[in-house]
């Protein structure tokens, strides 16, 4: 397929060149659409890559993912000692803890992003105390 | 000392005498032209880190050059139109530059090598997460349809008796990526550059302006409405792989795309790496900075009255607006094409976000989509087309220097 394009896009150089530097119409009608066909194979097969890569790391995540729990489920259960859990650590720069109400987390975080931007203030400058979805 | 006669000679070299003599006239329409860009990228913010160099360059060079004779100017059109005479001594001679140039032509050296729209993508490679491109790769499909502008441009360029290299130069505006098109441009047809450089940056300040009317014209308030499923989380080694398999398949593809996306790709690695924070740090924002001062300054100085004000320069700024509104045209009509295959799945606004402009197409979107149903989060959905749209200009400007260099 590079080949291909390679000889094509050779021979509308050529066209160009024998051409001097005006274009007739056809020619340039001709190059447009080339370079669009171009543009969206090129594209194309960087999708297809990207969906066989992106197959490969499902995959291989989902068998991560299956060994994690067959694991979980052949070793013996461990009696956890009776020890208060220790608070979790705040990221640098925290305000502390949102409450999330029927809001993945992923939601929350672009709700908190857009917020600071309308108000104009860094992140960190502002105080969550929930999101809640109004149903 | 004769006093008369030395105030004679200071009158004579000093450009107001300039401006009334030949087409010294023109230089005062062009400082009127600076002030004006100066106005809206100060007052309006259009793209005020390029806008107000690129203005305050142009201001600089029409109070200092006025034709072949001045010796002082900080930039001299003369010079550049002997490097690019094959006929001339100085033909590609950076030498004769650094000799008799002014201060602008040594910096305009980084853009004719293009080295600066290189260094602008190693920066944008290092702020770009290509995460929502990797999650969803049918994006790049809406990144590819956004190109249509470019094509279509550079026909009516055609038509419009430009030369090969010219209406390719033209059409790249429609690629909504300023480092794109200086560098394409540069290459192509420099005697353009002043004019392509300000209207593809004028344009990309104005599409919350250009795209919202062709949004809402292509698409009705269903499919505005349509709210989209979360994407897959991404892994970070799919993320280190990403601009490794993406460098090695582009360039291969198109050789001639190297310097852009090499230096794209370069910056997303060290972004996404996580052993080279300093590097990446150094190039989103030093090194950004650096050369976006040197860029601004250097096109600017490209804008000389006797090279600037022409019937061309009116018929750049009506193709590249042109070139903008089919892109967003051909991104919608292709949202629109994936909304139908999905069974209403994809919101067809994400496509106007294949034009590159990042990440200012993917706030539209947003914007549009929550105008028509405020619970829609288009932003995330919207970045996969607008990073393939930087791919896609990038294969789109690699295949004009190929058929046309």
């Amino acid at each position: 397929m590079i080949e291909d394009l390679t000889i094509a896009a050779e021979a509308l150089t050529e066209a160009t060149t024998e051409a001097g530097d005006k274009l007739s119409i056809g020619e340039a009608a001709g190059t447009a659409a080339f370079g669009y066909a171009v543009v969206f194979a090129g594209l194309v097969i960087l999708m297809i890559v990207l969906y066989c890569t992106g197959a490969y790391f499902k995959s291989k995540e989902a068998k991560e993912k299956a060994a994690v729990e067959a694991e979980k489920k052949t070793a013996p259960a461990v009696q956890a000692p009776a020890v208060p859990a220790a608070e979790p650590k705040l990221a640098p720069g925290s305000a502390g803890h949102v409450k999330l109400f029927d809001v993945p987390d992923k939601e929350a975080a672009m709700i908190m992003a857009i917020v600071a931007d309308k108000m104009q203030k860094p992140l960190n400058e502002l105080h969550f105390i929930s999101i809640k979805e109004v149903k | 000392m004769d006093v008369i006669e030395t105030l004679k000679t200071l009158w004579n070299d000093s450009g107001f005498h300039s401006f009334f003599t030949g087409d010294g006239w023109k230089n005062l329409i062009m400082i009127f032209v600076s002030c004006l860009l100066l106005y809206l990228g100060i007052k309006k913010k259009f793209e005020p880190l390029l806008l107000v160099g690129i203005a305050f360059g142009c201001l600089l060079v029409n109070l200092s050059y006025f034709g072949s004779g001045s010796s002082d100017a900080l930039y001299h059109l003369d010079l550049w139109d002997n490097f690019l005479d094959p006929a001339h001594e100085d033909y590609h001679s950076y030498g004769a530059i650094l000799k008799h140039g002014g201060l602008l032509d040594i910096l305009y050296i980084g853009v004719k090598a293009g080295v600066y729209p290189s260094l602008i993508f190693m920066g944008v490679g290092a702020m770009t997460d290509f995460g929502p491109l990797i999650s969803n790769p049918k994006s790049l499909l809406l990144g590819a349809a956004a190109q249509m502008g470019v094509f279509l441009a550079f026909f009516g360029a055609v038509c419009l008796g430009f030369t090969g290299q010219e209406a390719a130069s033209i059409g790249i505006i429609g690629g909504a990526d300023g480092p794109t098109a200086i560098f394409l441009t540069t290459k192509l047809a420099p005697h353009l550059l002043g004019a392509i450089a300000i209207a593809a940056y004028s344009y990309m300040a104005l599409i919350p302006m250009i795209q919202p009317p062709l949004m809402r014209l292509l698409t009705t308030e269903k499919e505005r409405q349509v709210k989209m499923e979360q994407s897959r989380t991404v892994s970070k080694t799919e993320k280190i792989i990403f601009p490794i398999i993406v460098a090695m398949f582009v360039i291969l593809l198109l050789p001639s795309t190297a310097p852009l996306v090499g230096c794209l790709m370069l910056g997303n690695l060290w972004r996404e790496c996580g052993v080279t924070e300093r590097l990446s740090d150094t190039v989103q924002n030093a090194l950004m900075n650096i050369v976006t001062v040197f860029l601004g300054i250097s096109v600017g100085a490209t804008t000389a009255a006797s090279r600037f004000l022409s019937l061309e320069t009116i018929k750049i700024v009506v193709l590249g607006l042109t070139a903008f509104c089919f892109s967003t045209v051909g991104g919608l009509l292709v949202g629109k094409l994936m909304y139908r295959l999905s069974g209403g799945k994809i919101n067809p606004l994400i496509g106007s976000a294949g034009v590159s402009a990042v990440p200012m197409a993917a706030r539209v979107s947003q914007m549009e989509g929550q105008k028509a149903n405020p619970k829609n989060f288009l932003l995330m959905h919207a970045m996969g087309p607008n990073v393939a749209g930087v791919i896609g200009s990038a294969i789109a400007a690699g295949f004009l220097l190929a058929v046309f260099k």
